[in-house]
């Protein structure tokens, strides 16, 4: 009888079928070495060219800015450390914001660690960062300045044509997390000003493992991983094929989605979620940006209760959803982003995020509006701080 | 992560609600902490006859707390003092590390109804126990 009902894609996707399709060949029968010269090397290498083409298409890059990395986390690692150990001798100083995924903040703590300077830019109450403190921010001896596309907890999408005209005009290279948004939403790089992007597969219903980085021509970087010189010298390591390829096709069905607007059926869904829920649950607040956010992100915090028992009592009804409270986390502190953007610490604690999928249905939305409200009365029915009947 | 025991308890806690003219009422934790437990004690002759429980917290917090109010329910006050964090923890299957202070909650509940109790009729009160402040992990 119950549903089963998964809205947690923003930590990560399935693979789709087309895409696990594409993938099998290359695990067993077209199992060549890409820099293999024989012809099972030739196929390999054939099938990896062709990924590169369908990720750079994706975001309208040249498929030789594109290089394969073994996810975001480490696209991040490679474009932050590889500007700084590429630009140290002009300066080290690096900026980011406050509400960075810990692949960029841990990142940049760890060069602060190294000699090098950070500035960590403060959010507005929606997460939003404000280019006049990005222009603020920027020094003689600015390197870098790492902000991300969309904020995975919250949804908020940053003003990025504006934060990377500051960097262009001020000559700083602007790297942006792109983990959450491509795929999702439509990114030119021959439009926007941004140097170096990362992009996760997972996120965009291709498998796990595998992300890319798209470096601007002309930005060099240091490689961290020494070898063989696959990808160009910045990523040595026989190539993860099976991933790429599927990578490929995720990045080529997400170019179709969005080329025929198909997000636009996930943004109605998520606005009828936002909009019921509101309106449903007293107390509730939505976190993030009513508008500039990911299509298909959703998140809020509803008082008087805390965030683990919500998930998991929704977990029990067959819910799949996701919190930022301290007990979830493992941590002292509720989320550094829901802190960031002023919440306080006891509504922190109530924290939910529901992030719908391409197959998310409107009758998955209507389980979620009719079962959401039941769970939220029984947990504020037993606590201290309840509305009580 | 948790034991069936404890989910089991989480989603069907015994003992929740209020006693509106309770002989002593403990409160513990903060919410700045994300979880705070209020013991409501309905006291007969030293014993405890009726026992509730209001949780603002995790599924740890609420199991705990289903837990120590069976556990002490029908003791004596002197038999209920006794009931420790550990005792909490056991009856629960046990609990993953980051979730002791839970139990530690728990216990602390109970103790602070008892030493509501005691003040109201005058008696001696036990010695305090240490308050603490997001004692996690």
């Amino acid at each position: 009888m119950n549903r089963f009902v998964y809205l947690d894609h923003s930590a990560t996707t399935p693979v789709d079928q087309k895409v696990l399709e594409a993938m099998l060949p290359f695990f067993s029968m077209d199992f060549g070495n890409p820099n293999s010269l024989h012809a099972w090397g030739r196929k390999a290498r054939q099938a990896v060219d062709q990924a590169r083409d369908e990720v750079s298409r994706l975001i309208n890059a040249e498929p030789s800015e594109i290089i394969f990395t073994g996810g975001g986390s480490e696209a991040d690692n490679i474009a932050i450390k590889g500007v700084a150990f590429a630009k140290k001798d002009k300066g080290r100083h690096i900026i980011t914001s406050a509400i960075e995924h810990h692949a960029v903040l841990d990142t940049c703590k760890w060069l602060e660690k190294e000699g090098f300077d950070i500035t960590i830019l403060p959010v507005d109450e929606y997460g939003t960062i404000r280019p006049e403190e990005l222009r603020k921010a920027i020094r003689p001896d600015t390197i870098l300045v790492t902000i991300h596309f969309a904020n995975n907890e919250i949804g908020t999408v940053q003003p990025i044509e504006q934060l990377g005209n500051i960097c262009r005009e001020q000559g700083v290279l602007f790297h942006t997390d792109a983990v959450q948004a491509a795929g999702h939403i439509s990114i030119d790089v021959k439009k926007l000003p941004i140097d170096l992007m990362t992009m996760a597969a997972h996120k965009m219903y291709g498998p796990k493992g595998v992300g890319a980085l798209y470096i601007k021509k002309g930005v060099k970087i240091v490689p961290l991983i020494h070898g063989g010189g696959q990808e160009r010298g910045l990523r040595s390591g026989t190539e993860n094929t099976a991933g790429i390829v599927g990578f490929g096709k995720a990045a080529a069905l997400a170019s179709d989605r969005l080329a025929k607007e198909e997000t636009e059926k996930e943004r109605n869904l998520r606005d009828r979620l936002i909009d019921g829920i509101l309106e449903k649950i007293e107390d509730a607040m939505l976190t993030g940006h009513r508008t500039e956010r990911l299509p298909f992100h959703a998140s809020f915090c509803f008082r008087y209760i805390e965030g683990e028992s919500l998930l998991l009592r929704l977990d029990a009804l067959g819910i799949g959803a996701s919190s930022g409270s301290a007990c979830t986390s493992g941590s002292l502190e509720p989320s550094h982003v829901l802190l960031a953007i002023g919440l306080p610490h006891e509504i922190a604690h109530g924290s939910l995020r529901l992030t719908l999928g391409k197959d998310t249905s409107e009758e998955d939305i209507d389980y979620v509006l009719e079962n959401l409200p039941k769970v939220v009365e029984s947990l504020r029915a037993m606590s201290p701080y309840g509305k009580r009947g | 992560m948790y034991t069936e025991k404890l989910m089991q308890l989480f989603m069907n806690p015994k003992n929740v609600g209020r006693i509106e003219d309770a002989d002593g009422i403990g409160e513990v934790g903060n919410p700045i902490c994300g979880d705070v437990m209020k013991i409501y004690l309905k006291i007969e002759d030293d014993r405890i006859v009726d026992v509730k429980f209001e949780t603002f917290g995790c599924a740890a917090a609420i199991a705990t707390s289903s837990m120590v109010t069976e556990l002490v329910k029908g003791k004596t006050i002197e038999e209920a003092l006794k009931v420790s964090n550990k005792d909490v923890a056991e009856a629960l299957g046990g609990l993953p590390p980051q979730k002791v202070h839970c139990s530690l909650l728990a216990e602390e509940g109970i103790k602070a109804a008892v030493d509501d109790y005691l003040a109201k009729k005058g008696k001696t009160k036990r010695e305090a126990s240490e308050t603490r402040q997001c004692a996690k992990a």
